[in-house]
């Protein structure tokens, strides 16, 4: 403001216009950092109460540094279960849904066939309907069919709302990608087999890794579908929701802080990957041309 | 199998498909009839519910809860105005200003939310507590009085939701404004636009499939939420979908909760269709 004024009275010159410019361009700047320190403000909480030494049963005022919960992060009885149905899940619903999710993402990229809306709309529709209808209405089939609702059923539910965020990502790395290849292989004599294992396959097997990646997280992060579906069968993000109620734990501060950890871990690890593929082709292609 | 498949090429598609599309249509779509025909069945859970055309139980719903509706609608509709707010300039510093560290400040703007979604709202109630140092810095300069509270407030909620569903926002604004040709700046530049005017006809026209798809993917999801309204509200800021859980859940009244459901559902797609017809483009959808 000061300086947009400041600006305004001085004559049109070229330094004014720089100054100008320069306020502009770092007020945005400063706009995103406030962002980021807003996005990660909740972040620093969680790691910072993992520290905490709460006098109560919450553990929402700072009472003082320990690392006591970090010597002992499953000392709270049933959260170790709890988190290891949540992998189990993750892993399953992950390993189904990337696999029916990737077949259908390599039918709608690579073929021409009728009832392609059809499939885009059922593919669409999941991930525009708000998770507490998906939910409840799994658990009316489940009610009506007398389907007794847990470990099984959450796993259903996962791999459903898995799949269309499996084909929308692996489709994204489809698009991009050169058909030329694969009619090179398949002049050269490579069956239609071959020319897909070795082809094919390497060429979106980053966007797969993505895909998987992705549904693995948001199936350990689910609580909504879950909630509705999991009987007396209890998921990390269920232990949360029930400690809400009567005790949070600093535990759940620590377990907080290592998902972070490792998913940032994961995320660098494939942007750096990524980037070595690229540049590794970068080199091998003048060569063998 | 392979024999086969050379023969009917045009069968490959199919065989790829089926699998996949088979899951969706027995646990997405067969679902979405029982929650219908669940919804117009009467009876209670000793007895048992059978299906009577119980349409009473949709006017019911409405009559009773529809402060629920239009508060949830309106906490939604806030909390996404304020996510583009915030997020916009964030993805245009990204797009354009990231440089070769693009990847890594999307990095950064995704990694909050790999924090299990309840453990971040829980630290959302530390932040806003009565003795928090954001409730004494707003006593402190008189915004908040004395005996005033930021937590178990619709405050509290709507701040919830604005920043959980906050990545659906940034995501699809980055990616659209990505996409736009630098070229076309120039050219604007080229024409004596001024950095403003070519924003306003050159960028943000070029960015309305990203504020299309950003609003809608923070609207919907925020308009069936009860995890905020729960943890950071009491009772009075309770949502439609709070209703839905405890009926469902708690007092099973599968009938209504099925009831509740279904008017959730068409109210959202009514607002979406609404939304799509007064932005008047109907490629943005494609």
């Amino acid at each position: 403001m000061t300086a947009a004024t400041v600006a305004a009275r001085l004559p049109h010159e070229h330094p004014m216009r720089r100054v100008l410019a320069f306020v502009r361009h770092n007020l945005l700047t400063a706009y995103a950092a406030l962002a980021l320190a807003y996005l990660f403000l909740p972040i620093a909480v969680v790691i910072l109460f993992s520290f905490n030494n709460p006098a109560g049963r919450f553990n929402f005022t700072w009472e003082g540094f320990t690392l006591k919960n970090w010597a002992d992060p499953f000392g709270v009885p049933g959260m170790q279960g709890a988190i290891l149905v949540s992998l189990e899940i993750a892993a399953l619903s992950c390993i189904f849904a990337t696999a029916l999710g990737t077949l259908i993402a390599l039918a709608l990229v690579r073929y021409q066939f009728r009832g392609r809306g059809v499939v885009n709309t059922l593919i669409f529709l999941p991930m525009t309907t708000p998770e507490i209808v998906l939910g409840s209405s799994l658990l009316t089939l489940f009610l009506n069919r007398n389907i007794a609702t847990g470990f099984g059923t959450i796993l259903i539910a996962h791999i459903m709302f898995n799949i269309s965020y499996v084909v929308v990502t692996v489709k994204a790395r489809l698009v991009g990608f050169d058909r030329h290849l694969e009619e090179a292989a398949m002049d050269l004599g490579a069956n239609e087999w071959t020319t897909f294992q070795k082809v094919t396959l390497p060429l979106i097997a980053p966007g797969i890794l993505a895909a998987g990646l992705l549904a693995f997280a948001l199936s350990i992060d689910d609580f909504v579908i879950t909630y509705f579906n999991a009987g007396a069968t209890v998921t990390f993000p269920l232990f949360v929701w029930g400690a809400a109620r009567v005790a949070v734990p600093p535990q759940i501060n620590v377990i907080g802080t290592l998902i972070f950890v490792i998913a940032v871990g994961g995320m660098i690890v494939n942007i750096v990957f990524q980037n070595r593929r690229a540049k590794a082709a970068a080199r091998a292609l003048p060569a063998e041309a | 199998v392979g024999a086969l498949l050379h023969r009917r090429r045009w069968l490959t598609p199919y065989f790829l498909l089926a699998p996949g599309l088979a899951w969706l249509a027995v646990f997405f779509v067969v679902p979405m009839y029982y929650l219908a025909n669940t919804s117009l069945q009467t009876g209670s859970l000793e007895v048992g519910y059978t299906f009577s055309w119980a349409w009473h139980n949709y006017t019911d719903a409405i009559t009773t809860y529809h402060t629920q509706f239009v508060r949830s609608l309106e906490y939604a509709g806030i909390a996404t105005v304020i996510a583009l707010l915030v997020s916009y300039p964030l993805a245009y510093w990204i797009a354009f200003r990231g440089g070769r560290w693009k990847n890594l400040f999307l990095l950064l703007v995704i990694a909050p939310f790999f924090v299990t979604y309840l453990i971040r709202t829980l630290a959302w109630e530390t932040i806003l507590s009565d003795g928090g140092f954001v409730a004494s810095a707003l006593h402190h300069i008189h915004v908040l009085d004395s005996n005033g509270r930021l937590l178990a407030t619709s405050t509290a909620v709507i701040a919830g939701i604005t920043y959980n569903f906050l990545p659906f926002m940034v995501l699809p604004l980055y990616v659209s404004l990505e996409q736009v040709d630098e070229r076309l700046l120039d050219a604007a530049h080229d024409l004596y636009a001024s950095r403003i005017w070519s924003f306003l006809r050159v960028t943000l026209p070029l960015s309305l499939p990203g504020v299309f798809a950003g609003t809608l993917l923070t609207f919907i999801p925020a308009a069936g939420d009860f995890i905020n309204a729960q943890l950071l509200g009491t009772p009075s800021q309770y949502m439609i979908g709070n209703v839905i859980q405890s009926k469902f859940l708690a007092i099973t009244d599968y009938p209504q909760a099925a009831a509740l459901s279904f008017v959730l559902m068409a109210a959202i797609l009514a607002a979406v269709l609404v939304y799509a017809r007064l932005l008047g483009t109907e490629r943005l959808t494609g």
